[in-house]
């Protein structure tokens, strides 16, 4: 009932703020003095408390940036811990300004839920975990298997699909969380687990035996993850979107957190663009014209954001695939600043 | 009344009580009805300049996503709609047997307080204060990995239940029975048994009222309800078919399956709730005077009769109403289901479908809605049972 009620709450707020739906989110944020993001509770590489009690991940790391473009200081966050299904209510209620949360982009968040997505910070697809002991090799012979899901997930329906599609039988078993879902599959009450496959290399570390589990080959779905703001805030879309940009360039053009201030003496004029010391680039989106110096310096680039939270410097230890920048054979593409 | 009403002075209708007491309610209806078609109409307006999607539109939209337990026909491709059904229905189950088995319970263990033998007072007072004092959901996470626990997980090691049937940590499995050609009369023969029992119960209780001669109503009832049926079937030739529950590649296949998440949900809600009805049965019993005992005893009644008889059926008065709250909160904390998986209204209504749909408003205004509804049908019900018990008295 305690959860019904915080529903009720919120649908109140929902029809009662009118104007936090719309424009002028940029100056609430400055009013407020932090910004306030959405982001994911116990997903470690993505967003979580580390164990000092830090937030950290690759989305964690977004909203920093963001925070660095508008107030100089990267720590100026508010993180809210959201679950998969309340997620999208906190961001239509204005609880938070922008939700950076392993969130899939599709077609329906983006135009019945009143959401824009701002890009893809995250190339993922979704995919099966099995014990070993079951000797599945492909998900094809899951035939009448129980699966346990997290609900309010793109995942919930792409499992539907899956089996669907191949005429294939399943039982799902659906929770709450993503830690009671893990739990059930981790005491066999499933025998599968699914999730998009980064999910699943961070969620596998908190099985009692991880290396007795596998991670099957299978690609379920596409789930491109971004961020996503409100509708009918262009600037606060704009800025959002840069956020990422700006991030890719900076690793594009092998501008780091350590040696940025070295480059700000350049001469390539891509570099004196994004780095503000020629045109009014920041200024255009209503920050100051040293945005990206300021994410670089405080957070860094794309790749070192990478590298650090789920890449090789982490315990995930995700390869770049889809993530490499598209000169190095990846997606992540950005528009040129100019 | 007449004269009365002729010697009242002549007042202006603008002083009558009666007038104005209307004039009152029209006013304060009008006034909520202003107040909340303004949050309706403002609701719809913000909705619409957030670009959030509004009204019941979706209802009939593809849902997209599986239930596990699901009492009518639903499968992925059916509609939101229907999955709202699905939550409705479920939720209705694990709360009438809830509320059956904690009746059953609490009364016995209220019982029990009161008993005279010691260790079976104690430890139903022991009973109460544990079980009261310990969070719901505490107890429903604890009771599904219990039940998780306890069960063998390999499906070669399933508990055979005798006829057929596996226990195992996916769940509890039954042969299902299928009813075939001309068991229809089977089913019609039920029916007019089960009317005959009717009559015959209420023609006995007649006969005993006047003459005071005792008939082996159970029985007769019994064998009114059980032997036609039997009777039709035989000569029918039996055409019940069971599907037999039967291992498969990752799970039991065929047959009746009843959800662990289910039997965690319903032993937790029994367990929680017979502990309050445990009290209200205990205060019940207190409330009847200590003399009517001690009438029956000297009239040389024994224990049972004489609870069942004197006690019981007075005590009843005062457990009835606060035994209806119980019933309340038994059918609200269902809803905790949420934290175990298993799919009750607010499993799948304000959760998937609310996230899938992402229209807050209006699936928490039905939940809501649906909520009340089911509260103020046990209250209902339970005062025309109040009634009846209270027509008793003489
Ligand atoms: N990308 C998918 C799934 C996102 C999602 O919620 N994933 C789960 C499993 S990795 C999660 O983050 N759970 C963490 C939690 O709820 O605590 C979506 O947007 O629907």
């Amino acid at each position: 009932m305690a959860r019904v009620m915080t529903r009720i709450a919120l649908a109140a707020v929902l029809s009662a703020i009118a104007s936090a739906a719309t424009a002028q989110t940029l100056n609430t944020i400055k009013t407020r003095g932090v910004l306030n993001c959405g982001a994911n509770g116990t997903l470690a590489g993505f967003g979580a408390p580390d164990a000092q009690g830090r937030w950290t991940g690759l989305d964690v790391d977004f909203c920093r940036a963001i925070a660095a473009a508008i107030f100089n200081d990267a720590n100026k966050v508010k993180f809210v811990p959201l679950s998969s299904k309340d997620r999208f209510t906190a961001l239509q209620t204005g609880e938070v300004d922008v939700l950076v949360r392993n969130t899939t982009w599709t077609s329906s968040r983006d135009t019945t839920l009143g959401l824009n997505f701002t890009g893809v910070n995250f190339y993922d697809h979704q995919a099966f975990m099995v014990r070993k002991a079951l000797q599945v090799k492909s998900a094809l012979e899951l035939n009448d298997a129980a699966i346990c899901v997290q609900q309010g997930t793109t995942t919930e329906l792409n499992l539907a699909d899956y089996f669907r599609a191949r005429k294939m039988k399943l039982k799902t078993v659906t929770f709450a969380s993503a830690d009671e879902a893990i739990k059930a599959y981790d005491s066999k009450r499933c025998d599968g687990y699914t999730t998009d496959a980064s999910g699943i290399r961070s969620e596998m570390r908190k099985l009692v035996n991880p290396d007795e589990h596998v991670i099957l080959d299978d690609v379920v779905s596409k789930e491109p993850l971004g961020p996503a703001v409100r509708q009918g805030d262009d600037q606060w879309f704009d800025i959002v979107k840069w956020v990422h940009f700006a991030m890719l360039t900076a690793e594009e053009f092998g501008v780091t957190k350590a040696n940025v201030d070295e480059q700000l003496k350049s001469d390539i004029p891509d570099l004196k663009r994004l780095l503000g010391s020629e045109g009014k680039h920041g200024e255009a989106l209503g920050l100051t014209n040293d945005w990206a110096y300021r994410i670089i310096k405080q957070v860094g680039n794309y790749g070192e954001v990478f590298e650090r939270n789920v890449g090789q410097g982490s315990p995930l230890k995700l390869p770049r695939g889809y993530n490499a920048l598209w000169s190095k054979g990846g997606l992540q593409y950005a528009p040129p600043i100019r | 009344m007449d004269a009365a009403d002729s010697t009242k002075p002549k007042v202006s209708p603008l002083y009558d009580p009666k007038v104005r007491g209307i004039a009152y309610q029209v006013a304060l209806c009008a006034l909520i009805g202003v107040l909340v078609y303004g949050a309706i109409s403002n609701a719809i307006e913000n909705l619409t300049r957030a670009k959030i999607a509004s009204g019941f539109g979706f209802w009939t939209t593809t849902a997209g996503f599986d239930i596990n337990q699901t009492l009518i026909e639903y499968s992925n491709i059916s509609t939101y709609g229907r999955a709202f059904w699905v939550g409705l229905l479920n939720t209705l189950l694990v709360a009438a047997l809830g509320i059956v088995f904690a009746t059953i319970l609490g009364f016995a263990i209220g019982i029990a307080r009161l008993s005279r033998n010691w260790l079976l007072a104690r430890m139903a007072g022991v009973y109460v204060e544990v079980i009261r004092n310990i969070p719901l959901l505490l107890q429903l996470l604890f009771w599904y990995n219990a039940v998780l626990k306890a069960l063998p997980e390999q499906l070669q090691e399933s508990f055979i239940i005798p006829g057929g049937g596996f226990l195992n940590r996916r769940g509890l499995f039954l042969p299902q029975p299928v009813f075939g050609n001309g068991s229809g009369i089977a089913f019609v023969a039920l029916i007019l048994g089960i009317v005959a029992a009717i009559i015959f119960r209420i023609r006995i209780k007649r006969r005993h009222e006047q003459t005071g001669v005792r008939a082996p109503v159970f029985a007769i009832v019994l064998a009114l309800v059980v032997v036609p049926p039997l009777v039709a079937l035989a000569l029918a030739g039996f055409p019940i078919d069971f599907i037999y529950p039967y291992p498969g590649r990752f799970n039991i296949q065929g047959g009746i399956e009843i959800l662990p998440e289910f039997m965690a949900l319903l032993f937790g809600l029994v367990i929680y709730t017979a502990a309050f009805i445990a009290e209200v049965v205990r205060a019940g019993l207190f409330a009847v005077s200590r003399g009517q005992t001690e009438a029956a005893y000297s009239l040389g009644l024994p224990t049972g009769p004489t609870l069942r008889l004197v006690v019981i059926p007075q005590a009843m008065r005062v457990i009835i109403p606060p035994l209806t709250s119980q019933y309340l909160n038994l059918t609200k904390n269902s809803s905790l289901a949420v934290a175990i998986g298993y799919p009750d209204l607010v499993q799948i209504f304000t959760g998937t479908v609310l996230n899938q749909t992402g229209q807050a408003v209006e699936v928490v205004t039905l939940t809501m809605a649906v909520y009340l509804t089911i509260s103020l049908v046990t209250s209902l019900l339970m005062n025309l049972y109040d009634r009846r018990v209270a027509l008793v008295e003489r």
